[in-house]
């Protein structure tokens, strides 16, 4: 008899607690559709994020090949303006790369919203310059390991048929380089996914402002950010999961 | 091939050094070569592992830079500055050991992908012209496989036709045979023997002492960075010299 009243006790207990969820989970997310803070703040991570990889690729291609090119050639180069020009442009890289993986994400978005584009009002395009110029330096050395990775005799054969450096890099270097560091690259999206979780710190309002949005106007913190928590983890997930199918097509394609 | 084929000079090359430092002091990978190659001559160059060929063959197009010494080919100056080399290189093909065809690009693309950018080649005539060669080297079949799907000795074949697709006044061959399983070996000679009879000028650095008998018009014999004995290949094979040839001769006769 007393344990059929602590069993219905128990279950009540439970009810209740379920209860009370129903209750959080309606004011955090369905109450004023506050779930579209989640929504459009997703929406908005995906779009820097996306912006960001394809300007960081274009700044990687260029940083690494400006690298990888003063590497390999300027001992065999003759005096002149080109070798100048190829030192300079050397050493601006060099600079760049230092300076953007020396010093954090979260301050270089505020050094470009505040200081650099103080006078501009578009804050999702300063986050995808500043994103995409950070990613942009981490690109290089991914792109800088694929060129490297290329077999010399490829870029021999390439010489010799008459092409010169620029096009044998173009035409026969940089294609097999990106096809083989494309997983890496793939990884790098999955990387500023959540690196672009800061750009809260410049009044953009991407996922991780949306949940906190919402936790400043329910006072509770537990769903809405466990919520936000969940969507990067499923995003990561399912990205890291065709990474890793990707990897397995090329590997096959090798043979 | 006619005399006065034979006493057109196409490359010479004068008093070529090229030198390495390394910790250990001064290598002479080639020690004041000089000689010529004629148009239409199939120039042999044997010698022991180390001993300079393939530096020797790879200054031919200046993938080495040589330290002192002018190449003249075709009457230019390939060692000087203003030489465009880019030019000179589409009129000297070169194959090399590990055929480094082009893994991302079919076997026609391999093929046309220099006569249509550096040629200005239509696809349509490159594509003739590759298929035509192919032909030549029994692989016409092969025109859309990719290089990974090919035998060592198929890549080799395509390599050489590649290098045709740019008409080349003179081909360069850097021990086009050393990569092969020995099945494979004859078939990519069967190949450069039939170029050398249609009279193609070729520098070939090999350990195929049968070919270099067969096929060779002239045979070098390089030690130390140096050309030390020259001449036919009876003079060579038959008839050695140097006390050096001769027994290099005894271990790879
Ligand atoms: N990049 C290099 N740096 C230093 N030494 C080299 C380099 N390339 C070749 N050599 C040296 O030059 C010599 C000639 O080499 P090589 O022309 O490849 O000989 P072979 O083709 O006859 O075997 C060797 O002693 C080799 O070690
Ligand atoms: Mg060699």
């Amino acid at each position: 008899m007393y344990s059929f009243i602590l069993a219905n006790r128990v279950l009540l207990g439970i009810g209740s607690w379920f209860a009370d969820k129903k209750d959080e989970f309606y004011m955090n997310f369905i109450k004023e559709d506050r779930y579209m803070y989640l929504v459009n703040g997703l929406w908005m991570t995906l779009r820097i994020t996306f912006f960001a990889v394809l300007l960081g690729i274009v700044l990687g291609v260029i940083a690494a090949i400006v690298r990888s090119t003063h590497d390999k050639t300027i001992n065999e180069m003759r005096p002149g303006f080109g070798k100048c020009l190829l030192i300079f442009f050397n050493a601006i890289v060099k600079l760049y790369l230092t300076v953007i993986r020396g010093t954090p994400v979260v301050v270089q978005l505020m050094i470009m919203y505040y200081i650099i584009f103080a006078s501009s009002t578009n804050a999702m395009m300063v986050a995808i310059l500043a994103f995409g110029i950070n990613s942009g330096a981490y690109v290089a050395e991914i792109i800088r390991s694929g060129i490297m990775s290329i077999d010399n005799g490829q870029f021999e054969a390439g010489r010799s048929l008459g092409f010169n450096y620029i096009q044998t890099m173009y035409y026969i270097v940089i294609p097999q380089a990106l096809k083989n560091v494309l997983p890496a690259l793939a990884n790098e999206f999955i990387v500023l996914i959540k690196e672009t979780s800061v750009s809260g710190y410049v009044g953009i309002m991407d996922l991780t402002r949306g949940g906190d949005v919402i936790r400043s106007r329910t006072f509770v913190a537990f769903m809405p950010l466990i919520a936000v928590a969940l969507i990067y983890l499923i995003i990561v997930v399912i990205f890291s999961k065709l990474v890793t199918v990707m990897e397995r097509r090329l590997r096959n394609s090798e043979r | 091939m006619s005399a006065d084929m034979n006493n057109d000079i196409i490359i010479s090359v004068e008093g070529l050094s090229k030198h390495y430092k390394n910790k250990a002091g001064v290598i002479y990978a080639l020690d004041d070569i000089t000689t010529d190659i004629r148009r239409g001559e199939v120039l042999v160059i044997i010698g022991p592992s180390g001993s300079g060929k393939s530096t020797f063959l790879r200054s031919l197009n200046l993938l080495e830079r040589p330290t002192e010494g002018t190449i003249t080919f075709e009457g230019v100056d390939i060692t000087s500055p203003e030489s465009d080399i880019n030019k000179l290189r589409q009129k000297m093909g070169m194959v090399f050991q590990h055929f480094n065809l082009f893994p991302h690009l079919t076997i026609l693309d391999n093929m046309t992908l220099a006569p249509r950018k550096l040629l200005k080649m239509s696809d349509y005539d490159a594509t003739q012209k590759a298929l035509e060669l192919l032909e030549r080297v029994g692989l016409q079949d092969r025109a859309d496989a990719y290089p990974s799907q090919l035998s060592g000795g198929q890549k080799q074949r395509i390599a050489i036709v590649r290098a045709l697709c740019m008409s080349p006044d003179v081909l360069l061959f850097d021990e086009p045979t050393s990569a092969l399983d020995p099945e494979m070996v004859g078939e990519v000679l069967d190949v450069m023997k039939s170029l050398a009879k249609s009279g193609m000028t070729m520098a070939v650095v090999t350990h195929e002492m049968g070919f270099a008998k067969e096929v060779g018009s002239r045979v070098i014999f390089m030690d130390e960075g140096k050309i030390i004995e020259e001449g036919t290949p009876s003079e060579i094979f038959d008839n050695p010299q140097n006390e050096r040839l001769q027994s290099f001769l005894a271990k790879v006769l």
